[in-house]
């Protein structure tokens, strides 16, 4: 570990808020990217899901296909 | 390969080509202002126009970094080892701006041929390394560009 | 002589086995299946690699003798900007295919690439600013290498724009693989622009042929980071393209299989 204590960390001989925010900002793109797509699919599935429920249900009320 | 789809890789080709062509024209047509500074060489040579914001680059030429005691102002002379272009400047300069760096200056020259600068940037080169690695190079003799030139 | 038999016969089955795998990469059920497989493992790999990468950057090297610790953003930003500009290759050619070829998964492909790529292009500008105003003393200016970085970002979002623009999804992808192909000139002039003009942006540090100009303790969390990139975007497609492709197929039976295993076929 190249620093000696965790303000020392922090501070970076006055570089740190410039490091810290950088790596904080890629950190939030990161997670955004790879979250989405997989709530995006999810979305999907149900949707999906939901669909074939409704064709189901109608077709039990109405017993045979329109 | 199957003729409708050697036709489309043509025009595909062709498409790629034709952006090419013309972006390489655009980018020659412009090439003067994509630079973002004058070489002192240029500057000496009249190349750069007198009283029209410009920004001259290069080396901070070792010992002509002159500070004003009482005020901000400093004086330094840019050069590319052809030419020298003194510099007038008074502002915050970079933490990384000295003697043998090299640095971007924004202004005006006077008729003196002066840059008087609204603007100085410091410009640091591709080399990184350890400050002990640094020593260690300069104790052998190696300049601080390290041992790739 | 039976060995050339068996030569030529393995060529014939070579050639069989990549005529099957392209036959199949064209199967929206098996690609949504092996894309799913591979970010299952791969994704795993790619968080620890960065988590590692970004450690070790951060605190355990050492600062840059002139520097100091503010070129510790070179852990993200370099990595950001090679993937960024790897990553427009990829969407290009996969618009080639789809042009030529009609091929519908390098549509899908296509049209995955781009936002991550642009999420990519948006952290190298952004962390370069952050690194600019230390060293340099400005968060921006218009040299050749930034300014041609900030194209890239808007060719990357004009081709998400462009695909919702058109009702017709077939026109978009042909438009966005158009779009595509004609900005791929601006890769060459991104890599180049230090070399061509006078730019306030630093020449490259690591180097194909010849001794890198970064000391190696700094360049092998780099070359880490890189890596882990690269495998960052190569889970973001393959997730991107699994959404896309449930979108489109949605409406047909191995998609209902999908949702429902034993509902009807």
């Amino acid at each position: 570990m190249y620093f000696d204590s965790v303000q020392a960390a922090l501070s970076m001989d006055g570089h740190g808020s410039f490091v810290w925010v950088a790596y904080f900002v890629t950190l939030l793109i990161i997670s955004a990217v790879l979250l989405l797509p997989g709530l995006r699919r999810r979305r999907l599935l149900r949707q999906v899901a939901t669909e074939l429920a409704r064709q189901e249900s109608g077709y039990a009320t109405r017993e045979g296909p329109r | 390969m199957h003729p409708v789809r050697k036709q489309r890789l043509i025009l595909v080709l062709f498409l790629v080509l034709f952006s090419s062509v013309a972006a390489g024209l655009v980018t020659y047509a412009l090439r003067g202002n994509i630079n973002l500074f004058f070489p002192p060489a240029e500057v000496a040579a009249g190349g750069a126009p007198v009283g029209q914001s410009i920004r001259v680059g290069g080396m901070v030429l070792e010992d002509s970094v002159q500070r004003n005691q009482d005020s901000l102002e400093v004086t330094f002379v840019l050069t590319d080892y052809e030419a020298q272009v003194p510099v007038v400047y008074a502002g915050i300069l970079p933490d990384l701006f000295g003697e043998g760096q090299g640095a971007v200056a924004a202004g005006k020259l006077d008729e003196n041929g002066v840059l008087q600068a609204t603007e100085v940037l410091a410009k640091h080169d591709e080399n990184y390394m350890p400050p002990e690695v640094a020593e260690a190079l300069e104790k052998s003799g190696y300049d601080k560009k390290g041992q790739t030139r | 002589m039976s060995s050339r038999i068996g030569a030529a016969q393995k060529g014939l089955y070579n050639l069989t086995v990549m005529w099957t795998f392209f036959h199949k990469l064209g199967s929206p059920p098996w690609l949504y299946g092996i894309a799913g497989a591979i970010v299952r493992w791969l994704l795993p790999l790619t968080i620890l690699a960065l988590l590692v990468g970004a450690a070790w950057g951060l605190l355990f090297t050492s600062p840059d003798f002139r520097q100091g610790n503010s070129y510790r953003i070179i852990y993200i930003h370099v990595p950001s900007a090679v993937v960024a500009l790897a990553g427009y290759y990829v969407m290009a050619i996969a618009g080639a295919v789809s042009l030529i070829w009609r091929m519908k998964m390098a549509d899908v492909a296509m049209k995955a690439a781009a936002p991550v790529g642009a999420a990519l292009t948006f952290i190298a500008l952004f962390t370069g600013a952050l690194w600019g105003k230390p060293t340099w003393g400005t968060w921006w200016e218009w040299d050749a290498r930034i300014t041609s970085m900030l194209i890239l970002l808007f060719l990357y979002l004009g081709v998400v724009a462009l695909y919702e623009a058109f009702d017709n999804k077939e026109a978009a992808g042909r438009a966005c693989a158009i779009l595509s192909l004609v900005g791929m000139v601006n890769i060459p002039i991104i890599y180049k622009s230090v070399d061509w003009w006078y730019s306030l942006h630093q020449p490259a540090s690591i180097k194909f042929s010849g001794e890198s100009a970064i000391d190696s303790s700094m360049l092998y969390p780099l070359l880490l980071m890189i890596g882990a990139f690269y495998a960052l975007f190569t889970c973001c497609l393959l997730m991107n393209m699994r959404a896309e492709l449930l979108q489109r197929e949605s409406r047909t039976a191995w998609v209902r299989r999908l949702v429902k295993p034993d509902g009807p076929r």
